[in-house]
């Protein structure tokens, strides 16, 4: 069972390594997004270490559904996804497979690139800290959330909008926790409470979101 | 063995068939022949549980294959339209992800196989740039290291030479022989032995049942 979400992750990290562009858009995306900021609204260092929160997590957002698409689309055309589907293991564990990997070439390249923007966007260490463990945790709760809607929109031929419609609405959360957890971080407050918020919510994704993906794919698939 | 109960299928409202029937013992190849549209695919996306019928019930060893799903697909290899194979890893590294994954108790060597499909030489080429026939060589490769009794092979030969099809039917009658199951469509003639060799045609509901 260990060995096939293993091959699951090998498969998906070695086919994204030849197609590298894949990996690098969105990360290219996000640190683009982040950079224009500082150019449209002045670089008053106070400013922006005021709105950073809110500015690096709305590009995480943007740029993690800029990457789902390649979450299942590509499997679902040339037919792993089907294969997948009959495969003598649980789905619902292979999916987990699918959403780690995917968090693993999406979420930890922004937690790497975050120290850079929190250098552009002149935040405190202290802050610095709050965003890296939001964003610690968030994003693999933005990959399970995004999966649901990706598995739900996989069969429309043009899915793109409806995912966003989908999976922004329900991403509401995660980003209120977060840059609250940031901004009393910035004020110099305890902010663990706020952290174990997001915590809950990770746990409950993890463990209710792959059974939600699982069935969708059922219901897209068919 | 694998039961059909009363099987309907209806897409768009459209009646594909209804009410069919049929078994397969161990040792049997079925050939379900009918002509396009008539819902070769769809009978076959149902018999491996992708899709669910409108009504009627799909049997493996007297269980429900919607009651468990992986004891079933511990018995049963689908190759459909789509390959499944992966066009940015090479033929060896899509083998080796099959085998794990699907077949992890057979052992072999993956060489033997490419060997036996005609792939040495371009184990280390992305399968996206080898020639469509190569490609659906790929896939069936699958064929000969599967230990699943049952086979369902949606138009296994479409690109596949001459050759390539003599060698696909004699370890089709290889498998038939070991007691295995098979159910296939394809548009060319087969030469396999009458005796292990059913057709069934699918024909189209009577015309006041074409509708839902």
């Amino acid at each position: 069972m260990f060995d096939a979400f293993v091959q699951i992750v090998r498969k998906d990290l070695l086919g994204a390594f030849r197609q590298q562009s894949d990996i690098l858009n969105p990360i290219w995306f996000f640190v683009i997004v982040v950079t224009l900021f500082p150019l449209g609204i002045g670089t008053d260092p106070a400013l922006l270490a005021r709105i950073a929160p809110g500015i690096i997590w709305v590009a995480a957002l943007l740029a993690a559904l800029l990457s789902f698409e390649r979450l299942f689309k590509d499997d679902y055309i040339d037919g792993s996804l089907e294969q997948m589907m009959l495969a003598p293991h649980s789905l619902t564990w292979l999916v987990c497979a699918k959403v780690f990997t995917h968090w693993l070439l999406t979420g930890l390249p922004i937690l790497f690139v975050s120290p850079l923007l929190a250098v552009f966007l002149s935040l405190e260490e202290n802050t610095f800290w709050a965003l890296f463990l939001t964003l610690l945790i968030g994003t693999p709760i933005l990959s399970l959330l995004g999966a649901i809607g990706v598995a739900l929109t996989i069969g429309l031929r043009k899915g793109g909008v409806l995912l966003s419609l989908i999976m922004l609405p329900l991403s509401i959360p995660i980003l209120i926790f977060s840059t609250m957890a940031i901004d009393a971080a910035s004020f110099g407050q305890p902010y663990l409470g706020l952290l174990a918020l997001l915590g809950a919510m990770l746990v409950g994704a993890i463990t209710l979101a792959p059974f939600a993906i699982a069935a969708s794919l059922r219901v897209s698939v068919s | 063995m694998l039961e059909c109960k009363n099987l309907t299928c209806v897409r768009e409202e459209r009646v594909l068939f209804n009410n069919l029937n049929f078994a397969l013992s161990p040792g049997e190849i079925l050939h379900v022949e009918g002509p396009n549209g008539i819902g070769k695919t769809s009978l076959f996306r149902l018999l491996v549980g992708l899709s669910s019928p409108y009504s009627g019930d799909i049997y493996w060893q007297q269980q429900n294959i919607m009651s468990d799903r992986e004891s079933y697909y511990q018995n049963m290899l689908y190759l459909g339209h789509k390959s499944g194979v992966k066009p940015e890893l090479t033929a060896l590294e899509n083998l080796q992800f099959f085998h794990r994954l699907y077949n992890p108790s057979v052992e072999l060597d993956l060489w033997d196989i490419l060997t036996l499909v005609g792939l040495v030489g371009y184990e280390n080429i992305p399968t996206a740039q080898l020639s469509a026939g190569q490609q659906r060589r790929v896939a069936l490769a699958r064929m000969w290291f599967s230990d699943c009794p049952l086979w369902i092979l949606d138009e296994p030969f479409t690109a596949i030479d001459k050759s390539g099809v003599k060698v696909i039917e004699n370890l089709l009658i290889k498998h038939a022989h070991k007691g295995g199951m098979i159910i296939l469509t394809t548009h060319q003639d087969l030469s396999l032995p009458t005796d292990l060799y059913k057709k069934l045609t699918l024909q189209k509901p009577a015309i006041g049942e074409q509708y839902v």
